[in-house]
């Protein structure tokens, strides 16, 4: 009982023309992917040139100062230290914390959708809103002024909402079954927590964690806004010093290049540093990926 | 609670009870008017089974048909499902289980589970075993080395293991895995032992050393198994369970649920005529 609906002549008479559109379409998206990629090279090649022959030893080590030839960048990079050093601990405990307890501990439900919700509104919300809330409650309301801690603070809750949802899908994507063989023997839902479910959901955590503050190290808005100086001599010692970083070092240059065509020079300069510090990383996100992935 | 454990722990060591209880079994379990709901979908109907002392209860029936869920009541791991709601009484040695007084972590020491797919935790096979121990509160080392051993040595897979216990519990074979969890349930010296299809993905080999490891258990421990396996439940149990569409269609001894069953659909089901 063959069937005989399909009329094989007209089938190859149609099969070069769709073969064909199948060639065009895999062409516009390798066409898609090559235009991301083109650009990123020009960018790359555009600030390599123009920062060749600017970074060495003593622009790494040397403060700034009025003279190009002489300026440095060790006080940005004194200040993104000290942003991280206090961005990275405080985000992971808060975010891990919440991410535990919204998955874990809230029931699924309106509570939980309630949380959740505002949380990637939070993660959608422009990073100069952040800016402006650092101004208001950090420098003014708590008197801080343009201190490591209060751009710290800033940076913390624009990037916690990343590291939330980082970490919620980390622990989500723990089996049950781990779980339930842990509550199966009358661990409480601490001990199943403590001793299953983070360790391994923590390759992923840590990937999200350093996500979180690649992105943190680029911010230069909100950290504009609360006001940090665009020179700065001294390096910061502690939380209640001025600071620097290395983004908003790039944007005074910038600004300021229109005086002084050098000025460019060392943003650019500097561009590269920042680059170089990202991509270190995004490597160290990707090896941790590697290596734990394939554990379930 | 762990401090009870503990005492618990060191009170009684592995060993097999006198041959007094043969004369008269006590009820382990008991389960009252059990009806259970996912959400709207009534899973359970007025459930009344018992289990008694050092005895293997099957429980089978087709797939859906709520054995699993029943089992899982019996631990309260079917609240794992935050749409579960359940009525109707289960008492676990006179104890109502549901009762605010006798905690769930406390149920789920003395009453053990395997589950349906091998689920060891991505550890050594040695912390696999001293997992519970050590949550119970067991710190000494010599003493959880001891504990790891006997319980490797009652779940039959003790000379498997012996030279790779630091080596991670993965890279063990299906069946290997599945005895280690059993292992890994005794060493936490539970009374009951819940298995939930514990041979279903286990080649014709490791089925029958769980199936035999079962018949070993049954001097020390009260075991209740579901299964999909007809021949399986007809070898290791002394009492079957046939459930359907979420009912206890027939309890009774193995031997006259197989060869004289009282209800049609039981002699249908295990006849393969459905199922």
């Amino acid at each position: 009982m063959a069937m005989n609906y399909i009329d094989q002549e007209a089938v190859s008479r149609q099969l070069p023309k769709r073969i064909a559109i199948n060639k065009i379409i895999r062409g516009l998206f390798f066409g898609s992917t090559l235009f991301g990629l083109v650009v990123l090279a020009v960018l790359l090649y555009d600030v390599i040139t123009d920062s060749w022959g600017w970074i060495n030893w003593n622009f790494l080590t040397s403060v700034t100062s009025f003279d190009a030839a002489n300026a440095g960048i060790i006080g940005a990079i004194t200040g993104t230290l000290w942003l991280m050093i206090i961005v990275g601990p405080l985000t992971m405990i808060l975010g891990v914390a919440t991410a535990i307890y919204l998955e874990e501990y809230v029931k699924e439900g309106r509570v939980r959708t309630f949380f959740e919700t505002n949380i990637s509104n939070l993660a959608g919300v422009p990073s100069i809103v952040f800016g402006l809330l650092g101004l208001t409650v950090f420098v003014r309301m708590l008197g801080m002024g343009s201190v490591v801690l209060a751009g710290a603070l800033t940076m913390s809750l624009l990037v916690l909402p990343i590291v939330i949802v980082a970490s919620q899908e980390a622990l989500r994507a723990v089996p049950s079954y781990l779980r339930e063989a842990s509550f199966g023997m009358g661990a409480t839902r601490w001990q199943t927590i403590k001793n299953v479910v983070l360790p391994a959901a923590l390759p992923s955590i840590l990937t999200g964690m350093i996500l979180a503050m690649s992105r943190a190290i680029g911010e230069t808005a909100p950290l504009i806004a609360i006001g940090i100086p665009a020179l700065l001599i001294p390096l910061p010692s502690g939380l209640f010093d001025s600071f620097t970083v290395l983004p908003v070092q790039i944007y005074y240059w910038t600004i300021d290049a229109a005086l002084n065509a050098e000025l460019a020079s060392l943003a650019a300069a500097t561009i590269v540093v920042l680059l170089v510090v990202m991509f270190i990383l995004n490597a160290t996100a990707i090896l941790i990926r590697n290596k734990f992935q394939k554990r379930f | 609670m762990s401090q009870v454990s503990v005492k618990q722990n060191a009170k009684v060591e592995l060993q097999p009870q006198g041959e007094k209880a043969e004369a008269k079994k006590e009820i382990v379990y008991s389960t009252e008017k059990v009806n259970l709901w996912y959400g709207k979908t009534h899973a359970l109907h007025d459930i009344e089974l018992d289990q008694r002392e050092q005895e293997v209860t099957a429980i089978i029936g087709p797939s859906g048909c709520g054995k699993s869920t029943y089992i899982k009541t019996l631990n309260r791991m079917v609240e794992m499902n935050p749409d579960v709601k359940v009525t109707g009484k289960i008492y676990y040695r006179g104890q109502n289980i549901y009762d605010r007084r006798f905690p769930v972590e406390e149920l789920r020491t003395r009453v053990g589970m395997v589950f349906q797919k091998p689920n060891p935790f991505p550890k050594s096979v040695f912390d696999n075993v001293a997992y519970g121990p050590k949550i119970h509160g067991i710190r000494d080392k010599k003493l959880l080395e001891q504990i790891v051993e006997e319980s490797l040595k009652g779940a039959a897979i003790w000379d498997e293991v012996k030279d790779r216990l630091q080596e991670n519990a993965f890279g063990l074979s299906g069946g290997q895995q599945q005895r280690l969890c059993i292992a890994r349930c005794l060493a936490v010296e539970p009374d009951v032992i819940l298995m939930d299809e514990p041979t279903s993905a286990l080649d014709p080999k490791s089925t029958l050393k769980v199936e035999e490891l079962v018949q070993e258990l049954k001097a020390k421990y009260s075991i209740m198994i579901v299964t999909h396996n007809m021949q399986q439940a007809a070898r290791i149990s002394d009492r079957t369970a046939f459930f359907l569409n979420g009912e206890v269609v027939e309890f009774d001894k193995t031997d006259t649920i197989f060869s004289n069953p009282n209800d049609s659909r039981t002699e249908d089901y295990i006849t393969g005529r459905f199922g």
